[in-house]
């Protein structure tokens, strides 16, 4: 929240601004221009973002509202064929498109998987992370180094490491199998069966995850005083109480921010899935972001409406979550 | 010795607990490098699968030959250095747009109150969780009509949707650390607050405007869905584009993928492992105090 101060430096700053060029601002109208002379220099440092967020993300937006209203598809949009400028014949169809999603199957098993997805992923990445971080908060010898090669798979592009695990994971020839083999278990089909190709997923995306949880976290642990364990230590606290009583409650803020900004890009984890399995075997692996993608760029004749109306209800889904978190923060009495 | 290790280390918070019993540590040594083998394993295996001869791509056989030819093969008769550029300048093109028309807002959410912030700032955060499927379509469309889809144009203008407000986001949470005196002392010395915020405020602000830049070049230099849904033709496409090649549509070509792998990540990695510290401070300063 801006402090004062520099508020009314604004103001001050404006103020030479007024009496220079529009002495005695009049009774009509007057408010606007006060409001003008005083926060025009706010305004006009805001006004490229504005721009380009009203221009390039508010526009988009509200078009892709509307085409999830529409039965848009490739064969009746606006598109040129050589010359020939072809009209859009799409038609407005109203809710139908939300309709069919909320009560058709399809929907409904993919938001299940996602949700599960996302869940484990959450929840496997913070835990590991937490352990990692504490561990590495402690005086323990080589501590840089191990951090430093922790961290490595935050470091390599997340496409890159996609592939890679691609080659692990690879049934007749990955080192996974490989490994296996020698001791003398059968090759495991680790993205050709539905459950299998689950459980991959979720750990090519742990193995992303965990480093920038245990990094955030491990801020989050050192900016705890280390006199409150010096304190409990004292008082005769063992290491699982000063954990549960000093070390948890230290992480709050940092634990909140994490959750929920890992909730979120786990949820439209799109590289993961995408390179990983393509959503098979079958749809097994298929979140909705993956799915809404799959919609217009994969399908033919691709299905604009239908992938405008799932990206319409991920947007709904994941902003309804942020509130219902931030009240449950508020109602805990975490200013957030 | 606990209480030497403690004043060289002032910043470790660890609790002062005595001296640990072996096993205790023999536990914690065990767990810390089984970790980072897990977390080190897949890329140093793609490095020692590049150096290998593509015949043994798939087999564990490590040092019997190890050769460059993956390396050759994929700069003499792939695209590589093609998509490689590609993903350079449209990286580079978004990172400065980015971070060049995001600054102002940055420093005006963290300096002044005016009408229209709190709704600047919500949406900030909420284009933030924007899901690549909501945008994708009318972009793509919006592109098509422009004739932009297929040029590395149309792609960066795509990236400032993500880039914009991240970096709006992220500077504001640097500019919140640099003290407000600056500011005033700026105003006594009679500059205004564009004076203000280009001759004090953002020299001291360059280590901020470089970690964001940097996060968002990685942002854009990894980005797929709009990549792959935009760029076709094996000329126009970027790295990540690039590299599904190699997998998809020849079968599995380890050889080149590998060597490829690892031209992309190892400088970026470099990179990173330098300026991450900054990273997590930049995010959580930004997201806390939010």
């Amino acid at each position: 929240m801006a402090v004062d101060t520099s508020s009314q430096s604004a103001v001050k700053a404006a103020g030479v601004d007024a009496r220079g060029r529009h002495r005695g601002t009049g009774t009509s109208g007057g408010k606007v221009r006060r409001s003008l002379t005083t926060h025009w220099y706010a305004w006009a440092m805001v006004a490229p973002v504005t721009v380009v967020i009203a221009v390039i993300i508010g526009y988009p937006l509200v078009r892709g509202i509307y085409l999830s209203l529409t039965d848009a598809n490739e064969r009746n949009v606006a598109r040129s064929i050589g010359v020939n400028q072809i009209p859009a014949t799409y038609e407005f169809v109203g809710l139908d498109n939300y309709v069919d999603a909320l009560t058709g199957s399809q929907f409904l098993g993919t938001l299940g998987w996602t949700l599960v997805w996302t869940v484990s992923c959450v929840s496997v990445t913070f835990a590991l992370g937490l352990a990692l971080a504490n561990i590495l908060n402690r005086k323990i010898a080589g501590r840089s180094v191990y951090r430093m090669l922790l961290i490595l798979p935050w470091a390599v592009p997340g496409f890159v490491s996609v592939f890679a695990w691609r080659f692990l994971y690879n049934q007749d020839n990955g080192l996974l199998n490989k490994l296996l083999a020698g001791g003398g278990i059968d090759a495991v089909p680790w993205l050709n069966d539905p459950t299998w190709a689950k459980f991959s997923v979720i750990a090519v995306n742990v193995w992303l995850g965990v480093p920038f949880m245990m990094v955030a976290l491990l801020g989050g642990l050192q900016s705890i005083p280390g006199e409150l364990y010096e304190a409990a230590e004292m008082d005769g606290a063992n290491a699982w109480q000063r954990f549960r009583h000093i070390t948890l409650p230290g992480l709050r803020s940092v634990s909140t921010t994490v959750i929920l900004l890992s909730t979120i890009w786990t949820f439209n984890m799109f590289p993961v899935i995408f390179l990983l399995t393509r959503g098979g075997p079958g749809e097994a692996t298929q979140i909705l972001v993956t799915q809404a993608y799959k919609f217009s760029f994969e399908i033919s004749p691709r299905d604009f409406a239908q992938s405008s109306t799932w990206g319409v209800l991920i947007l709904i889904l994941l902003m309804a979550f942020a509130a219902v978190y931030r009240r449950v923060l508020r109602k805990q009495g975490e200013v957030w | 010795m606990v209480t030497t290790a403690q004043t060289t280390t002032p910043q470790a918070n660890a609790p002062l607990r005595g001296r640990r019993s072996p096993l205790a540590s023999i536990g914690l040594h065990t767990t810390l490098i089984v970790a980072s083998v897990i977390a080190v394993f897949p890329v140093l295996w793609v490095l020692l699968t590049s150096l290998k001869p593509a015949k043994y791509a798939t087999t564990t056989d490590f040092f019997k030959e190890t050769t460059l030819a993956n390396y050759t093969d994929l700069l003499e008769n792939t695209e590589f250095l093609t998509w490689f550029g590609n993903s350079l300048l449209i990286a580079a093109l978004t990172t400065l747009l980015g971070v060049f028309i995001a600054a102002t807002t940055g420093y005006a959410v963290s300096r002044f109150r005016f009408p229209g912030k709190r709704g600047l700032m919500w949406t900030l955060l909420i284009t933030q969780m924007f899901p690549v499927a909501v945008l994708i379509v009318p972009i793509y469309n919006i592109m098509s009509s422009l004739g932009l889809l297929n040029k590395a144009a149309g792609l960066v203008i795509t990236y400032l949707t993500i880039a914009v407000p991240f970096c709006a986001w992220m500077m504001k949470g640097f500019f919140d650390t640099i003290p407000r005196e600056i500011d005033e002392s700026g105003q006594v010395d009679g500059l205004n607050p564009f004076g203000t915020f280009w001759r004090l405020i953002l020299p001291l602000a360059k280590p901020g405007l470089a970690v964001t830049a940097f996060y968002s070049f990685i942002t854009a230099w990894g980005e797929v869905a709009y990549a792959s849904a935009f760029m076709v033709g094996d000329e126009n496409l970027t790295l990540a584009g690039g590299l599904q090649k190699f997998v998809n549509q020849y079968g599995a070509q380890w050889g080149p993928m590998s060597a490829a792998s690892v031209l992309i990540a190892v400088p970026a990695a470099l990179v990173f492992l330098v300026a991450q510290r900054h990273l997590v401070t930049g995010m959580s300063a930004g997201a806390v105090k939010g």
